[in-house]
């Protein structure tokens, strides 16, 4: 690992301030992904800014019909808190089966959400759902937010403070998890709501997460497992590799819908 | 470098640390506990567990100055008046080891899962013990014995009240 300096500021503006200065500064959340990075030198920072100690940062907090948790919450405690179960039940599931337990204990859901990993969970958490990414410049929407394999709509010293799930009528999350990362081979959030009915994938997107039109559509008209197609993307726009080629990965996209679809309606 | 004060295995430690200096490379060469072993660089064997504040972490994936204030428990910690932890003993009575490379990890995360869930079923501690690999065992015998411990600690909870 290359030597950087490091703070862990109580205050978000002295976060926002420590972003600012160096020649290349950022910020540490559960380590889960920055530090194997930094170990395998595949990055360098000259400064590292810890999360870890700003309280405002932290907490899950059921508002009307809204859910909101703050950036730095880990993953172990979306999955074990009984006002996530009982809001959006999908949410904790599925931040139950992010890695093993010692990377939920560290891992937190800004971390995550910002680093847009193709084959990780929450985006399509987020995007399944109609998440609101709130930073402390701005609200970004989950379908303006996920830009691109390992890139989002966060601007250079933007720091995500929190997210907001409207909870939905029902929605279910199944993934097909690889057997060695538990990454997600092809994962799958369904949603029926206000926002209408929303199907977000993970695991098989060149350009990381998306909505499958085509099956929200057959969804649309009957909520169903029998109604979902096929996946209506095209094989090119999906990923293949030494896991899964890409016709094998569409073919998941559909299986793991009707999974969800049909949990969600039993 | 910076300055840091910790609580390893009961004992106040400060010391001054290179920032990039990982938990697990504190504990086996500036302490010493050895205990803890490194197995991989991508953060996925677990043979590096320990408690920080209680819970069970990679420390190849924190930071020293991280557990700056904090409480951290290693292997090496777990003996009480010259008996082994009924983890450790389970381990022994069930052969739930061969080299024993993995087994200081094992035996920390196991422990955490008891704290979680005293009487888990044997799906539950495999899944539990999804970010532990072994090489040797096939897990069979892990599992036998993190059922022993449970056991044993339930009985012992039991006796005390
Ligand atoms: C063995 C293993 C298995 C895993 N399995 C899975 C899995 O199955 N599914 C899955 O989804 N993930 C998995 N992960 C990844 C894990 O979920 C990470 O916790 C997550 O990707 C990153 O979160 P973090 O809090 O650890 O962030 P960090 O590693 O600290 O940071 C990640 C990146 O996000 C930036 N960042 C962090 N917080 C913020 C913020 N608030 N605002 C703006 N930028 C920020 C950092 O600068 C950095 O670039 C796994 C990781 C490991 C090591
Ligand atoms: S050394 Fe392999 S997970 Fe820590
Ligand atoms: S006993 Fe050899 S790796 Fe587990």
């Amino acid at each position: 690992m290359y030597n950087f300096t490091y703070s862990n500021p109580e205050m978000l503006s002295d976060a926002e301030h420590l972003l600012g200065t160096g020649e290349s500064p950022t910020l540490l959340a559960g380590g889960q992904t920055l530090l194997p990075t930094l170990k395998l030198r595949l990055a360098q920072h000259s400064s590292l800014v810890d999360l870890g100690r700003i309280v405002a940062l932290k907490g899950i907090v059921a508002e009307g019909s809204c859910l909101r948790i703050g950036a730095m919450t880990t993953h172990w405690e979306v999955a074990s808190s009984a006002t996530v179960a009982a809001a959006i039940p999908a949410l904790s599931q599925l931040a139950g089966m992010i890695g093993d337990p010692q990377v939920r204990h560290r891992g937190t859901i800004g971390g995550s959400v910002a680093n847009n990993d193709p084959s990780a969970d929450y985006p399509a958490g987020c995007l399944g759902l109609g998440a609101t990414i709130h930073t402390n410049r701005r609200d970004i929407s989950a379908d303006d937010f996920f830009v691109g394999m390992f890139e989002t709509a966060l601007e250079n010293g933007e720091i995500i403070t929190a997210l907001s799930f409207p909870v939905p009528e029902v929605a279910t999350y199944v993934k097909y998890p690889n057997p060695a990362s538990r990454y997600a081979l092809v994962g799958v959030m369904v949603s029926k709501g206000v926002s209408g009915i929303r199907v977000a994938v993970t695991g098989a997107g060149n350009a990381g997460v998306f909505r499958d039109t085509a099956i929200e559509a057959a969804l649309q008209k009957n909520f169903v497992a029998d109604a979902v197609p096929e996946s209506g993307v095209s094989e090119d726009t999906l990923m293949s590799d030494m896991h899964a080629a890409a016709d094998y990965r569409k073919h998941l996209i559909a299986v793991m819908a009707r999974r969800a679809v049909a949990a969600a309606t039993s | 470098m910076r300055r840091i004060t910790m609580t390893v295995n009961g004992r106040e430690i400060t010391c001054e640390v290179e920032e990039r200096l990982l938990l697990v490379q504190f504990l086996r060469e500036t302490l010493k506990l050895t205990g803890t072993h490194v197995g991989c660089d991508t953060s996925q064997c677990g043979v590096c567990v320990v408690h920080v504040d209680g819970q069970s972490i990679k420390s190849c994936s924190m930071l020293a100055v991280q557990a700056d204030g904090r409480s951290v428990t290693t292997i090496e910690g777990l003996m009480k008046d010259g008996e082994m932890h009924p983890m450790q003993a389970a381990f022994h009575d069930q052969h739930g080891l061969q080299c024993g490379f993995c087994t200081p990890g094992m035996v920390m995360s196991a422990i955490d899962l008891l704290q979680k869930n005293p009487d888990p079923t044997e799906q539950e501690i495999r899944e539990w013990l999804e970010g532990n690999l072994c090489r040797c065992t096939g897990y069979h015998n892990i599992v036998k014995a993190v059922r022993q411990a449970a056991t044993a600690i339930s009985r012992q909870g039991e006796a005390r009240t």
